[in-house]
């Protein structure tokens, strides 16, 4: 579904993705740790294409398509969706319009008609409880004033509706209690299926308890330094990221 | 921030889509203002003695006036000598029936998506409409007056009905009030008359357009509206003008007057050409709009939608004469490449118990100026009176302007005022979160917008709503490559 092949981003002159390899199956699910500012928001971003990131070498196919070729909202059409780390305010458009608006963008990508009003109804209802998201917020203004925890749980409802065929979640646990960390991670379960995948960039092995992912990648200073299955999120969480960081320091010097 | 500044670039190319000009023969008055082009008008339209001697005495004060100096831009010198003062399409001075309105020109209404043939107009709404300084056509008029309602042309009210004309023009807006208004009072070609008799809730919108055509001429109509007590109106104008690279200039005055439980809803969606992208020509908007509630528990409501003009410079505003009376004044004003829009209101309260609300959106992008401009004004009669300002300014980009401009004075201890303003900017973060759901950037921008401007949409009569939506999307459509 998706393959990144040796993909170098810089933000403002500074490099940040030092040749990134990777490959995401239809029916898997990745996991992405790594310390602070290692580029895993980094890589998200240039994945959805926000346009202050330049990509300097490398390529990355999704679907089959080039997707470095195509604008931010084509990318999202053609199924890919990030949940934002920070997620944005914006005051005046209903949550609900913006999504009913979204959602027509992409059915009219793939040559369908809007839904009707009372289809639309029905599906956010039923994805409401599959989520377990509170119908008020539904109607409010998008994000403003929203707790932290409801903006995540917003992207999710929005995952929902949506239905991506690639999910990126952008540390939507941080900032979650544990009850909500356990509603988030039963409706992402209830959405997995065999034909979407999803990334899943956390800081903590507490989600990956209940979102059980198929592979665990480390990213350290702009490269995957480390992959492996779910006990590697274990290891990390027992030792730290020290050990990688100087087995990565080890390697780049004896290049 | 390049997403910033393809918002800024796309949105200064855009277009004006009503720029076409419509190939007529007309009667032009040759540039030039003295009593001559007065009596000359008031002959054409074979005014009674006492209406000539007003608009003499109009032009009297204005010649002792001064262009102000108080506005908060550079105000070009206008040189009232190079105007025309009266346009009208040749042929028969009235028309009887729409069969014989000139062809062209109700296709020009058509085009402008105003037809003015009672089988295809916007049912719910009769239009009255005014091509240069001439009424050509008003619709519905006969099911209006089974009802007593009278909504004809300015000109017509005058030979019909002099009575309330004369008992009603300048009492809101008096003959010297501004120097424009004095220029309008006269030269004023003609505009829309409504009455509204005792106890009658008008059915349908009432609803002026006004095109602009002719090189070289000014607009100067008047509109008058008087909702006589316990009646309803609500009234909506637009206008649109072909593209030039010179100014030309607009001064209109409107008078409303609502009297004992009188309620007037007045509208505008105002599209005059706004100039090119480097502020070259243009319409200069400089319009004196004013209602009284007179009696107790009357109610004027103003409601704007300002996206034209090269500068516009409007205050609506209502004198709360009667107890418990209330004034509204909801706006919302782009402004883009060098447009200004100098807008706002003044809320006089003189009665007891008065009450008026304020909400102002400002739009600036590219290198539009947007100001606020606002008066409430406390009587030392009007006790507990209360007024709320809500004034919001959005910018995209960081070459546009915004600024704030609350006069508040209040000679009554007993009276509440309240004032609140915002400023916020279209991010780039906003625009990215919306393309990664599948929005592109123009429907994003135009979403952000409606949303910001939906408390003053929603005060449109439901049919201009969805039109005036997307009027502010197309306005700052192609705000993103
Ligand atoms: N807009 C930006 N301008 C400059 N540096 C940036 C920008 N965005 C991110 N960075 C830098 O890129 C590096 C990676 O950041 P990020 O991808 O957010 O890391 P992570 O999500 O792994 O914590 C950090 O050093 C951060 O400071
Ligand atoms: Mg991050």
């Amino acid at each position: 579904m998706l393959t990144i092949k040796n993909l170098h981003a810089e933000v403002e002159e500074k490099q940040i993705l030092k040749g990134i390899n990777l490959s995401v199956n239809a029916g898997e699910v990745h996991a992405i740790m790594g310390p602070n500012g290692s580029g895993k928001s980094s890589l998200a971003s240039v994945l959805a294409g926000r346009e202050n990131y330049q990509v300097t070498q490398g390529e990355v196919f999704f679907s089959g398509l080039n997707l470095l070729d195509m604008s931010p909202e084509v990318r999202a059409r053609e199924g890919l969706f990030l949940a934002f780390q920070y997620p944005i305010e914006i005051p005046g458009v209903s949550n609900i319009n913006f999504l009913k608006t979204a959602l027509a963008e992409i059915r009219a990508h793939k040559g369908l008609p809007p839904l009707d009003a009372k289809e639309f109804l029905r599906l956010s209802r039923e994805k409401q409880k599959l989520v377990e998201f509170d119908a008020q917020l539904v109607n409010r203004s998008l994000n403003e004033g929203f707790s932290g925890g409801e903006k995540k749980r917003n992207e999710i409802f929005q995952l929902a509706m949506l239905e991506p065929k690639l999910s990126i979640l952008d540390e939507t646990d941080s900032g979650l209690d544990i009850d909500a960390l356990r509603i988030v991670s039963k409706g992402v379960n209830k959405l997995r299926s065999e034909n979407n995948a999803f990334i899943i960039i956390t800081h903590y092995q507490r989600l990956l308890e209940y979102i059980v992912p198929d592979f665990v990648h480390v990213l350290y200073d702009g490269r995957i330094v480390k992959s492996g299955t779910k006990e590697l999120a274990l290891e990390l969480e027992e030792k730290g990221y020290d050990w990688l960081k100087e087995e990565a320091r080890e390697k780049a010097t004896t290049i | 921030m390049p997403n910033d500044n393809e918002i800024i670039d796309n949105i200064a190319n855009k277009e004006y889509e009503f720029g076409f000009v419509t190939d007529i023969e007309m009667d032009i008055l040759p540039a030039g203002l003295n009593e001559n082009t007065i009596r000359y008008i008031s002959e054409k339209k074979k005014e009674p003695e006492w209406l000539l001697n007003w608009r003499l005495k109009g032009f009297q004060a204005f010649q002792k006036q001064k262009l102000p100096e108080w506005q908060n831009f550079q105000l070009p010198p206008i040189d009232f000598q190079k105007i025309s003062y009266y346009a009208a399409p040749r042929n028969k001075k009235k028309y009887n029936s729409l069969d014989e309105v000139d062809p062209e020109l109700l296709a020009t209404f058509e085009k402008l998506g105003i037809p003015l043939s009672e089988q295809k107009a916007l049912t719910g709404v009769a239009v009255d409409a005014v091509f240069d300084s001439i009424s050509i056509a008003t619709t519905y008029k006969d099911k209006l007056k089974e009802l007593g309602i009278i909504f004809c042309s300015f000109g017509e009210a005058v030979q019909e009905h002099p009575e309330l004309v004369q008992k009603y023009v300048g009492s809101v807006v008096p003959h010297s009030d501004n120097i424009f208004a004095a220029l309008n009072a006269s030269v004023f070609s003609d505009g829309s008359f409504v009455y509204i008799p005792k106890g009658v809730r008008c059915p349908m919108e009432l609803s002026t357009y006004f095109r602009i055509n002719t090189e070289n001429t000014g607009q100067f109509e008047r509109t008058l509206i008087i909702a006589d007590e316990g009646s309803y109106v609500s009234y909506l104008e637009g206008c649109t003008a072909p593209m030039r690279d010179e100014n030309q200039l607009h001064a209109a005055v409107v008078e409303l007057v609502a009297l004992e439980n009188a309620e007037i809803k007045y509208s505008t969606v105002q599209n005059w050409y706004p100039g090119d992208k480097d502020g070259k020509g243009g319409i200069y908007n400089f319009v004196t709009k004013r209602g009284i509630c007179k009696g107790a528990n009357a109610k004027i409501s103003w409601t704007q939608v300002e996206t034209g003009s090269a500068i516009t410079w409007k205050y609506p505003s209502v004198i709360l004469q009667g107890d418990n009376s209330t004034g509204e004044f909801y706006s919302v004003a782009v402004t883009r490449n060098r447009q200004i829009a100098d807008t706002g209101t003044k809320m006089y309260h003189i009665g007891r118990n008065t009450r008026s609300r304020i909400i102002s959106k400002g739009i600036s992008a590219g290198h539009g100026n947007n100001s606020y401009r606002g008066l409430v004004q406390i009587g030392p009669k009007a006790d507990q009176a209360r007024n709320f300002t809500q004034c919001d300014s959005l910018l995209i980009g960081d070459q546009c302007g915004a600024h704030t401009f609350p006069y508040i004075e209040s000679k009554n201890n007993t009276a509440t005022v309240e004032h609140e303003a915002t400023t916020s900017k279209i991010g780039e973060d906003q625009i990215f979160y919306l393309n990664q759901r599948g929005i592109d950037s123009e429907k994003a921008v135009a979403l952000i917008i409606n949303g910001y401007a939906k408390e003053v949409l929603n005060q449109l009569p439901m049919e201009f709503a969805v039109e005036a939506q997307k009027l502010l999307s197309i306005t700052l459509e192609g705000s993103v490559g």
